[in-house]
């Protein structure tokens, strides 16, 4: 039962973290911050701008494979994979 | 018949054939085959088929084009598209695929042990997909009578033809290994032309990297930096921080596209299909790569189709194009009334600018960019006939996943889970292949008679996921306690925020003149557009849920027991019946 209980927070701890850099990436990056990072140059883009139409999905894409690599580990961890 | 109708019958009726092929050889036997192909698609498989699924008339021809008219703008529709696959790897997917039922508005049964919540998950599922199918079904019109001059009824008869038959004879299994070869026709169709075209602008022929490089004309400047100079010297706004409505609507904007995405039910009975949890999150990846692949380079097509229609127009300042040596792309769309040239000041020469009075290109339709890209690009007439055939399989994949949507959530769950609960497997399998064909007939005689309120009823497909189906089954997974009184209460309340906000703006069912409030910016709430008010539709469910929950009390200890065993990986079992 406590096998459970931790497994689940430690579920909760690791979406924690992907949602947070979700948000950065998209939110922060793409759209608040979006006019002081269009200052620096990214080659022809400016960074905010790449964020929003690039950088964000390159994250996304990092974060739901690091999500899966993380679980897969913790399946294995307290034995709860099939 | 010229050169490149041959190439385009070829391709169109080439990819047909596959499909056909793929279709008799995936026959469904089967409920299980027929709802969740049998549970046994790999993870890149079901990847491909969810790129497909999702991957739309809307995001194969439109949202190029929106995109090459926002500039930034239009970030709202890459971030949000893709975005929202984080939540259903994370939040959503899992879980869902641990309990193991075929249809979301079963899942929704099971956790709120409630039939009314069942019936108004499928009233939402069946208003948002057949709203969805409709622009399917234009798109297929629209392309068969562009690209191949046959009657836009004809074309949409014969592509309700084909959904027809392997959507009602391989069901889910048919439609999946379907979707595999869509997926395959519709990136090569969208990617080869972007290539061509970012290698002739810059010398890089990688789409993502051209549209950060310099240009190809030994200029040294780069592609953005003249885009954004090209337009402002015409008097648009500045391509790379155009804005649209402010940032607090971009955010809202943002949000309800991302949550919509992760509450459509076609997309999630997806990840019905594979066999296991840890299937089910790696999926979730492989979708996102194939929708990436596609996503990273609309913005460049986008950016790209802009630059290249400015430079027809006005290949240098003041030597504006002469409208009688306008070349045949040019005419061609005239033809179809989508792009509109009007000699206001009858110099016979075409000034396209930003002020409404001087501006003689009176009307450029945005859905015409990606279609119309390749020609305006000079490019050979292959890869046209390519772009056609990726545009119908683009409308053909998801229309496809939205029929299957609609009859599962009709054959499964108000058929044998309301109605008539000892309906034989048997039975129910030719029930959902009657409920396909009639709901193949019905999104084609709206195609062909597309309601006044057919562009409109997109935001409110988003709108109703957004604020109903999202934050129910997120509390469902997420909060033990949760009841189904209180959850019905949540998602009565979001949808009733969200369609009165609509109607309010929009007119009630979309009839003009009935919007009490009126369709302007200033009236909006806080600057919030009716398209993104989904975000705030979600916020009152979750908290008048919350609040309901503190009065009527937690769920029984059964149901407790239930998301307990959800929320742990286990063994899990082919996607089952009751």
């Amino acid at each position: 039962m406590e096998n459970k209980e931790t497994y689940w927070s430690e579920n909760l701890r690791i979406i924690f973290i992907c949602l947070a850099i979700w948000f950065v990436v998209s939110f922060g990056f793409g759209l608040l911050l979006v006019e002081p990072l269009n200052a620096i140059r990214l080659g022809g883009y400016k960074l905010g701008f790449w964020f929003a139409q690039q950088g964000s999905i390159y994250a996304f894409l990092a974060l739901v494979f690091w999500y899966s690599a993380k679980m897969n580990t913790l399946d294995k961890k307290y034995d709860v994979g099939s | 018949m010229d050169e490149l109708k041959l190439y385009t019958y070829i391709a169109v009726f080439g990819t047909f054939a596959l499909y056909f092929g793929i279709a008799w050889w995936a026959r469904a036997g089967s409920t299980s085959d027929f709802y969740v192909a049998g549970g046994g698609i790999t993870p890149l498989q079901n990847g491909m088929a969810i790129g497909a699924d999702w991957m739309s008339a809307a995001s194969f021809i439109s949202m190029a084009g929106l995109i090459a008219f926002l500039g930034y703008g239009g970030s709202v529709f890459l971030m949000g598209w893709t975005g929202g696959y984080v939540l259903l790897a994370m939040l959503l997917a899992p879980y869902m695929r641990k309990h193991g039922k075929f249809t979301v508005p079963e899942f929704i049964f099971d956790r709120y042990y409630s039939k009314t919540a069942r019936i108004v998950a499928v009233v939402c599922l069946i208003i948002a997909s057949l709203t969805y199918i409709i622009g399917q079904m234009k798109g297929v019109g629209v392309a068969f009578s562009r690209f191949l001059e046959v009657d836009y009824g004809l074309g949409l008869g014969i592509g309700m033809a084909v959904v027809w038959v392997y959507a009602v004879m391989g069901g889910m299994k048919g439609i999946t290994y379907t979707q595999i070869a869509q997926y395959v026709v519709m990136i090569f169709a969208y990617t080869i032309p972007a290539v061509f075209i970012s290698f002739q602008l810059t010398g890089n022929p990688i789409p993502q990297l051209g549209l950060g490089s310099t240009l190809a004309d030994g200029s040294g400047v780069y592609l953005l930096d003249k885009l954004d100079m090209v337009v402002t010297d015409l008097g648009f706004k500045e391509y790379t921080t155009a804005n649209l409505g402010g940032t607090l609507n971009m955010f809202a904007y943002t949000i309800s596209l991302m949550i919509g995405t992760a509450g459509l039910p076609h997309v999630i009975m997806r990840f019905f299909t594979v066999p296991s949890v840890q299937a089910a999150r790696s999926s979730a990846g492989y979708a996102l790569i194939c929708i990436a692949l596609l996503y990273t380079v609309a913005p460049a097509v986008g950016a790209m189709a802009r630059l290249n229609l400015m430079n027809t127009i006005e290949p240098a300042a003041g030597e504006n194009l002469v409208y009688a040596e306008r070349p045949q792309w040019f005419k061609d769309w005239e033809k179809t009334g989508l792009l509109k040239f009007e000699d206001k000041n009858g110099d016979g020469k075409i000034q396209y600018t930003a002020d409404k009075v001087t501006n003689e290109m009176v009307k450029v339709d945005r859905d015409i960019m990606v279609l119309a890209n390749p020609a305006i690009a000079n490019l050979p007439n292959w890869v046209i006939a390519i772009v056609a055939a990726g545009g119908l399989a683009a409308a053909l994949s998801t229309a496809a996943g939205l029929l299957l949507a609609i009859s599962s959530s009709i054959s499964h769950d108000l058929m044998k889970g309301v109605l008539t609960p000892d309906l034989s497997e048997k039975n129910e399998l030719l029930a959902g292949r009657v409920v396909m064909t009639i709901a193949i007939l019905v999104s084609g005689y709206l195609g062909l008679n597309p309601p006044g309120f057919a562009a409109g009823t997109v935001a409110l497909a988003f709108g109703l996921a957004a604020s109903s189906i999202f934050p129910a089954l997120m509390m469902g997974i997420f909060s033990k306690k949760m009841s189904g009184t209180a959850a019905v209460s949540g998602m009565v309340a979001g949808i009733g925020i969200t369609m009165l906000y609509v109607f309010q703006h929009k007119g009630i069912m979309f009839i003009p003149g009935t919007s009490f409030l009126g369709d302007m910016g200033p009236n909006w709430f806080m600057g919030i557009s009716p398209n993104a008010f989904g975000a705030v539709g979600a916020l009152v469910n979750f908290a008048v849920a919350f609040a309901v929950l503190q009065v009527t009390g937690p769920a029984p200890q059964k149901i407790q027991d239930l998301v307990e065993h959800m929320r742990l990986p286990g063994d899990c079992a082919e996607a089952h019946d009751h």
